[in-house]
């Protein structure tokens, strides 16, 4: 990292790691993998420093694991992955929810299926947004667009999921991970929430806890899922942010997630200087998505086009937000193939132009 | 004013710290600044490249495609990159380690001998810093003073000793464009 | 005159039964293990982690905090809990497919970074829970749900010996194998635990105690002949002992 006065020119991977940290976060566990490594090896740095945990786990499964015992205890832990790796932890994720334990998983994602490559993508919007773990469960997941906003972010991740009692995916691209640009630390911006009426500590002077995910009892399972669900409804209710840029008199809306927003945005602005009427409209929380927002943005326009380096992921939310009111396309590339400020335009203008 | 810049060549040759040169001193100078490896696979002598954004606004889009500057240190780079120049652009090219040949006529073409440069030198020479020298020096986007102060911070520490060569590495890439428009 | 010479753990829950079948291992070993923590006078400060098999209900059985794991990973589970309180006793209790087959990974490498913690993992060759199909330590002949005409190593291989393989870790401290076929082995069983739950509360190290523990429904015996097949059978392929005790070794 290289300061200056109050910026710090750092890569979205440390400065995704040095937050958490600002954030609090007492234990981190993880296992390499490209395009994220550099977080795990900032953490073996840095936590002995500060007296807090570094454990290099075996695998990913062992790693979220570890974030479930120190998450149990009240204790703000944290791992991140990529890819294949946030694959291995959906089992976890599940059982997570259920148990109503907290813990920030970092995901920058890589171009897939299968081992795919290390390109950045953003193929992996279904994997944290609908999730591969089993049952009716839901995480809370935030896209950032810039190193800065993974800062915020990064901080919101550790406020919400304890807030909330529930795991936060902060998801990321290998862009974002490994970009270097210049960001504004500040200070952790929330309250420390009071643990004290759930943690684990050892049931000394008041009743035994247990945070378990199996529950056998006829109809227990289907009340947890309820209440769970209903927790969903509130953070939706007092957490859904976006970013809505210019759609007021858009005839086009774009709707983008993370890099690919940013790299619309400036399409945006391009196609703006040329008299072209596009606008963007950014999901910042992708679980809870911003619905109501979108369909409203979408009323006014005539066409809503989501860009997304994958094959259409966030689409399937974003005509589910739109609903009819203006028709949805999609232009798309998979698997490491990245979207250019001249990809973007090119798309308004074809429709615009 | 937004300029982007692609800098390529061998892993091994800098090519990242001389990207991160650049953004440090645009930080420096209070500009906004964006800096992309290509990663994982740049091991010593695979190729390589970064690319860098020097903006007065907001940098919206990292990516870069087509680039107002590109600096090419080896032959792949050289093959790889003259296409992604933008017309009027600049390509910086280690003449060294490329050919001298002018594929196309709406760029602007720079060519230094900078392993020849750096071999007839008594101190040890940083080629990725002699060029950000000769391109400071050609286009003036940033102030060699910026440029100088970003190395020393980076030259902290357990690097200290190489603050010196990095300097006149720089100073002999400026140099090269100072002679280069003399003729 | 009455002498009370049996009465309940503190640490048992006062309403609470053990579900498990007639001749069943688990609850033996579990009113050992609570029987400990009030004689260690621990209660209020130990967090159990639940596993994936018989062993999951720990909740149900004891007034104790307790954190359940996926299948195999309660060792993880315990580390992060471990390393986030560092004072309290942090104990997983699984079953051999829990510790042995799924999480074997997880049982080497948490034994290998001589994480704190304490894991008492009862094996009685089988996946109890799921029906009796073959798990990591099923013996060589054994017939199970999934070896219906016995364990053939030509094509199923061989058994996995585990404490041998946990003792094997530098960072193991107490690493032992124990059995509860007789009056005798249970009162040496609860003496191995004792050293085993000490290794944690005296700071020493990681303490893993395998138990040979019977499942009479799934290996289709009656309790007594579970008692005698693991003292005749099972023993032979899986020893008792004390594989390693670093306490003893320095003092050598």
């Amino acid at each position: 990292m290289i300061k200056t006065s109050s910026k710090v020119l750092v890569k979205g991977n440390e400065a995704i790691a040095q937050a958490a940290l600002n954030a609090g976060c007492k234990c981190y566990f993880g296992y390499p993998i490209t395009p994220q490594s550099e977080i795990g090896e900032f953490m073996s740095r840095k936590m002995p420093e500060l007296g807090r945990t570094f454990v290099p786990a075996e695998s990913e499964l062992a790693s979220i694991s570890m974030v479930i015992g120190a998450g149990t205890t009240g204790t703000k832990a944290m791992t991140s992955s990529s890819s294949c790796g946030i694959a291995l932890m959906q089992e976890a994720l599940s059982a997570m929810v259920c148990a109503e334990v907290p813990g920030v998983i970092i995901s920058v994602m890589r171009g897939g299926p299968g081992l795919g490559n290390i390109a950045p993508a953003q193929g992996d919007y279904f994997q944290a947004v609908k999730g591969g773990g089993n049952g009716d469960y839901k995480v809370v997941v935030l896209a950032p667009a810039t190193v800065q906003e993974a800062v915020n972010l990064t901080y919101r991740a550790f406020h919400l999921s304890m807030k909330y009692r529930t795991p936060v995916i902060l998801l990321a691209d290998g862009i974002l991970g490994q970009m270097m640009e210049p960001v504004e630390f500040g200070e952790y911006p929330y309250e420390e929430i009071d643990t004290s009426a759930w943690a684990l500590s050892g049931a000394k002077n008041r009743k035994p806890r247990f945070l378990v995910s199996l529950h056998m009892q006829e109809g227990e399972m289907e009340a947890i899922t309820n209440r769970i669900f209903e927790k969903h409804d509130l953070i939706a209710k007092n957490e859904t942010t976006y970013e809505a840029y210019q759609t007021e008199d858009a005839d086009l809306i774009i709707t983008a997630f993370g890099t690919v927003a940013r790299v619309a945005k400036a399409a945006v602005k391009k196609a703006r200087e040329k008299g072209m009427k596009a606008g963007l409209f950014r999901p910042v929380t992708l679980v809870p998505f911003p619905d109501e927002a979108l369909h409203n943005a979408a009323k006014s326009a005539k066409m809503v086009l989501d860009i997304e380096m994958n094959k259409g992921q966030m689409l399937v939310d974003v005509r589910s937000a739109v609903f009819g009111a203006a028709p949805v396309e999609f232009y798309g590339r998979p698997a490491g193939g990245l979207i250019t400020l001249e990809d973007i335009y090119g798309q308004i203008e074809k429709r615009l132009g | 004013m937004d300029t982007s810049i692609i800098i390529s060549g061998y892993g091994g040759q800098g090519l990242l710290f001389a990207g991160s040169l650049l953004c440090h001193a645009a930080m420096i100078e209070g500009k906004q600044t964006t800096w992309i490896p290509s990663y994982g696979a740049e091991m010593r002598g695979g190729a390589a490249n970064c690319s860098v954004h020097i903006s007065d606004d907001e940098v919206s889009s990292p990516i870069v495609n087509m680039s107002d500057v590109v600096f090419a240190l080896n032959q792949p780079s050289e093959d790889k990159f003259e296409k992604r120049v933008k017309p009027g652009g600049l390509f910086i090219v280690n003449s060294s380690m490329a050919k001298i040949e002018r594929k196309r006529a709406d760029i602007e073409y720079i060519f230094i001998p900078m392993n020849e440069i750096a071999a007839q030198k008594p101190e040890p020479v940083f080629i990725n810093v002699m060029a950000v020298g000769a391109f400071i020096e050609k286009t003036g986007i940033l102030k060699e003073s910026s440029v100088k102060e970003a190395l020393k911070s980076m030259m902290s520490g357990k690097k200290a000793h190489l603050l010196d060569a990095n300097l006149a590495s720089f100073d002999y890439g400026a140099e090269f464009i100072k002679d280069f428009a003399r003729v | 005159m009455e002498t009370l010479v049996y009465k309940k753990p503190e640490c048992l829950k006062k309403d609470g039964k053990f579900t498990f079948c007639p001749g069943c291992g688990h609850g033996v070993v579990l009113r050992m293990i609570a029987e400990l923590i009030d004689e260690f006078g621990i209660q209020g400060d130990t967090i159990a982690i639940s596993s994936v098999g018989c062993s999951i209900f720990l909740e149900k059985f004891y007034d104790l905090d307790v954190a359940g794991a996926s299948h195999g990973r309660s060792p993880s589970v315990a580390t992060g809990i471990k390393r986030s309180l560092p004072g309290k006793f942090v104990f997983t209790y699984q079953g051999d497919g829990d510790a042995l087959t799924i999480g074997l990974n997880e049982t080497i490498h948490t034994a290998s970074r001589g994480e704190k913690i304490t894991t008492i993992c009862i094996n009685n060759t089988n996946f109890g829970m799921t029906g009796g199909q073959a798990s990591a330590t099923t013996l060589v002949g054994q017939v199970t749900k999934t070896t219906p005409t016995g364990r053939n190593p030509e094509y199923v291989g061989y058994p996995i010996h585990a404490a041998e393989m946990v003792a094997k870790c530098d960072g193991a401290a107490f690493v032992a194998r124990v059995s509860i076929c007789s009056p005798a082995s249970i009162k040496k069983a609860k003496e191995i635990l004792k050293k085993a739950f000490e290794m944690q509360i005296k700071g020493i190290g990681y303490s893993f105690v395998e138990v040979l523990a019977t499942c009479p429904t799934n290996w289709g015996m009656s309790p007594v002949d579970s008692m005698k097949h693991i003292k005749d059978d099972i023993e032979k392929v899986h020893p008792t002992g004390i594989f390693k005790d670093i306490t003893q070794t320095e003092a050598r």
